[in-house]
């Protein structure tokens, strides 16, 4: 179909980058296509959650298990690296520099590694205060939602490895251009969810210790 | 993990081992069947290996079939899947009728045995031969209709095969290692939790549902994009030929409805594995969370089987009604009205499950508003044929027999929809009879027209009519006389799923229903005969030229087969029946056209690895091979990654020969007879037909 109208939503390449704009058109639309299905995934596992909120079994509750200081650190940490990532898509559109490219993309990587490993810390401190999966339908909910965002992140972060490794051998070209775009949806996309989490699985549940 | 290199496998896995160890007579009956049954699959399984091996196809199957990227090879692969799956699947639905025919007091199958009998047929039936058959249909027609090189995405296309071939495989290797889950085609829990099915069978049960799960999500991706991508210059929504739009709808579906079921066979695993408590008794778990995931996914899958049939019926009942499609916006309009209804209806599955009365009467009317764009189809089909002159050629008698037989079950549906009703016969035969009377006149019945409809442009030859006949008689009576008798045991009180029975009254009604069964295996060989009989005569059935039942939409007008690039030039669409519209106004065969380099993808040996590991990592699970596991784990992620680092992922198809194979299309084009439509069943059909307008004939 013709190129100039049917833009995918987000940040495209635009002409300067000649081919590799139209070839981003079919992918990327997938790509968002892919992250709607992914959101319904998502979707069932917040459902799953708030309906189990009461199943604690007479094991701990929420109040007593999340630590909101730490939550709002992660939090942090993962927005930084969302603003991190645009910077290296104007990056990678507007300068056709590797080096800048590259330097912000290695910034979002280690952001989120110390999201992740600030995450395992937390899910360590709920562990020794009992709060492990196994022992109520709550912490399995608790346990299905939160680490599957976190397993996304960390296959975000594998993927942007094998992109840093493309970057190296072969150059920003076609091909690793349309991979850093979707991987950058992809980033932006665990954003939201992650603010959903924050939203409703941290703030509801530390709210109930203040009140 | 060292301790145990086999995990749980042991010799007791196997099928006979049972039946050595305690030889007692029944334990000995399902003993054979089970080791029979075994059997058949190791033997297909040596026989096939050795038939490659006799005549040297294995360099051909490997580069030209399964590391290929081309849409219409993994079409026809996916198409194949779902017949052997068809055959296995109808053997034991063949099995189970016997049992209840001789089930007063007993029968002779054991009920453990029975109940995976039921499991296995339903989630082969839905998963392996429904899903493929129509995915494999969609793969070769939708691309060939939009006027479309290829999919979007070849590569995702080849890798959602073989992740649907590999849980395929995994269910086949449950009848020689182990037992299948026991638990039915939607495995309740807390019945397949590990506190009541300890064994490996919900565990085969949730790896391959997770497979081929995966595979439909990134095919449904894969399918819409390719349709809002990829359409010829000219062709614009509303001139997509129907199937498309079907197929369309069904694509939206999958991505919407698979997670759920991803979720729930997550969860499920979950609490298997890992000691969760999602679906449990105790701690806190609730299986009306598994309930309302799986009919979230369960009733979308419904109309994700379906509709791509009305959309083939659509094309059958135009082309051999030789017109238009009637009320082609309502029928397009229908199509998708059914696909959002298709989301609020769930909870009709389970409404006897403790929800309030209103809840179910909300479901139960959105159930019944489903009925009102079905009813526009039926309606606009039947106006489509009203004064047409119409062939009565193997595709139509499927269609004549589906409308007859589908509009039955969509009023027993419709009673079902009545929560009241519904209270009076759940979890009864009448259930059974219902969704087989929607799903057989329905969406296989459209699959096997599909079949003999397109497989001319596929291979480039037509099927033989006269045992196409046969076995499409033989599928309606032998369906007829198979469920009907189930409407009725249903409302003397018969519940589903009964392994033996005390009540005389059951055993005429049963035995009908037996030889019922027995006339659709009937219907099955004579497939098999008819696509023998057919290979012999391909040379006198040959219809090159492409355009066997003067069809209407594109892919009739290139040849039979179609090169791999599809089109020699992209065409350029005026309005709807495109193909029809080019040949009134005599552009049907233009002898030359732009020719130009055309770039095709390599092929990709991704599919296959991923489909091997992913097969493979699936039963280390069921077994507790944890090394298998994280080997084959670190093989699917390693085999991605590398992907990514492919470059050279294309190559062209010089003009020059593209230029040479038209012209040698061309050529048979000048050389064939064209022919009027009553002869289009003989010898005489080369595939250039006599537009109906200017036909002697008329």
């Amino acid at each position: 179909m013709s190129g100039d109208i049917a833009k995918h939503p987000g940040l495209n390449l635009g002409p300067g980058h000649g081919k590799d704009d139209a070839a981003a058109e079919g992918l990327m639309f997938g790509f968002w296509v892919f992250m709607m299905s992914d959101a319904i995934l998502f979707g069932m596992v917040f459902a799953t959650y708030l309906t189990s909120l009461s199943a604690t079994a007479g094991g701990p509750v929420a109040s007593q298990l999340y630590d909101l200081t730490s939550t709002f650190v992660e939090t942090l940490l993962l927005l930084s690296s969302s603003f991190t990532f645009g910077m290296a898509s104007l990056a990678m559109k507007y300068r056709h520099r590797q080096r800048r490219l590259v330097a912000w993309l290695l910034v979002t990587l280690l952001l989120g590694l110390a999201f992740i490993g600030v995450e395992l810390h937390d899910f360590a401190s709920m562990a020794a205060k009992g709060g492990v999966p196994t022992r109520s339908g709550f912490l399995s909910a608790f346990f299905d939602l939160v680490p599957l965002h976190g397993l996304h992140v960390a296959a975000g972060c594998l993927w942007m490895i094998a992109l840093l490794v493309q970057l190296a051998r072969y150059g920003v070209d076609t091909k690793a251009k349309l991979g850093i775009m979707r991987l950058a949806l992809f980033w932006h996309f665990l954003d939201i969810i992650w603010i959903g989490i924050f939203s409703v699985v941290y703030l509801p549940g530390c709210m109930h210790a203040v009140g | 993990m060292l301790a145990h290199p086999f995990g749980r496998l042991s010799l007791q896995a196997l099928p006979f081992w049972d039946m050595l160890q305690h030889p007692s007579k029944g334990v000995v009956i399902n003993g054979i069947i089970a080791t029979g049954a075994a059997s058949m699959v190791v033997l297909g399984g040596i026989v096939t290996v050795a038939l490659i091996s006799r005549y040297r196809l294995w360099r051909v199957l490997w580069s030209q079939w399964l590391t290929s990227p081309d849409h219409k090879k993994i079409g026809i692969m996916y198409v194949v899947l779902a017949f052997v799956m068809l055959i296995r699947a109808l053997l034991e639905a063949l099995l189970m009728r016997a049992q209840q025919a001789y089930g007063l007091g007993g029968g002779f199958l054991s009920p453990d045995h029975f109940a995976q009998l039921f499991s296995t047929h339903g989630t082969i039936m839905i998963f392996f031969m429904a899903m493929p058959f129509l995915t494999g249909v969609i793969n070769y027609v939708m691309p060939l209709q939009i006027g479309a090189r290829d999919v979007s995405f070849p590569v995702l296309n080849s890798i959602s095969l073989a992740l649907t071939a590999a849980g395929a495989a995994l269910v086949m290797i449950s009848l020689v290692l182990g037992t299948f889950s026991t638990g039915g085609w939607f495995g309740y829990p807390p019945y397949t939790e590990a506190s009541f099915s300890p064994g490996v069978g919900p565990d085969y049960w949730i790896w391959a549902l997770t497979l081929s799960s995966l595979g439909s999500t990134f095919t449904g991706i894969n399918f819409a994009v390719t349709i809002y991508k990829e359409r010829a210059p000219g062709m614009t929504l509303m001139r997509l030929p129907l199937f498309t739009w079907t197929a369309l709808c069904t694509s939206i579906l999958m991505i919407f409805a698979m997670p759920p079921l991803t979720v729930a066979t997550a969860q499920l695993a979950l609490d298997r594995y890992l000691g969760f408590h999602f679906f449990t008794n105790d701690l806190g778990g609730n299986m009306m969370h598994f309930a309302n995931m799986f009919w979230l996914f369960g009733h979308p899958e419904v109309y994700i089987l379906i509709l791509p049939a009305f959309g083939v019926y659509s094309e059958t009942i135009s082309t051999f009604s030789g017109k238009a499609l009637f009320g082609y916006r309502s029928l397009v309009v229908a199509t998708m009205a059914i696909g959002v209804l298709s989301f609020t209806v769930w909870l009709h599955h389970f409404f006897t499950m403790g929800q309030a009365a209103d809840l179910n009467a909300a479901f139960g009317v959105a159930t019944m508003l489903i009925g009102i764009p079905t009813g526009v189809k039926i309606y606009d089909w039947m106006w489509t044929m009203f004064r047409g002159r119409i062939r009565f050629s193997v595709p139509m008698i499927y269609a004549m027999g589906f409308m007859l037989l589908f509009v039955l079950g969509g009023l027993s549906g419709v009673l079902l929809a009545d929560p009241v009703i519904d209270y009076q016969v759940h979890n009864s035969v009448f259930l059974v009879a219902h969704f087989h009377n929607v799903a057989v006149p329905g969406l296989l019945f459209g699959m096997i027209a599909a079949y003999h409809f397109w497989f001319p442009k596929a291979f480039g030859f037509r099927l033989d009519e006269r045992w196409g006949k046969v076995s499409a008689v033989c599928w309606i009576l032998g369906f007829m006389l198979a469920f009907f008798p189930l409407y009725a045991l249903g409302l003397m009180g018969m519940p589903r799923r009964t392994v033996a029975y005390s009540e005389p009254a059951y055993v005429p009604l049963e035995t009908v229903a037996f030889l019922g069964a027995i006339l659709v295996v009937a219907a099955l060989c004579a497939l098999g005969v008819q696509l023998w009989v057919s290979i012999k005569h391909r040379q006198a059935n040959r219809v090159f030229v492409g355009d066997p039942w003067d069809g209407r939409s594109l892919e009739w007008s290139i040849s039979a087969p179609p090169p791999e690039y599809n089109f020699a030039a992209i065409p350029v669409v005026t309005d709807r029946d495109a193909f029809t519209v080019m040949k009134e106004s005599g552009a049907g065969y233009p002898s030359v056209v732009p020719f130009d380099d055309i770039e095709v993808p390599r092929n990709s040996a991704l599919g296959p690895v991923l489909g091997a590991a992913g097969f493979a990592m699936a039963f280390g699970l069921v077994w507790h091979i944890w090394w298998m596991v994280i080997t084959f784990g670190t093989v699917v992620i390693a085999a991605m990654i590398v992907r990514g680092f492919a470059r050279n992922t294309s190559r062209v198809v010089t003009a020059e020969e593209v230029r040479r194979q038209h012209q040698h299309w061309m050529d048979a084009v000048a050389r064939a007879g064209p022919i009027a439509r009553d002869e289009e069943t003989t010898f005489a059909n080369e595939g250039l037909a006599i537009p109906i307008d200017t036909g002697v004939e008329q």
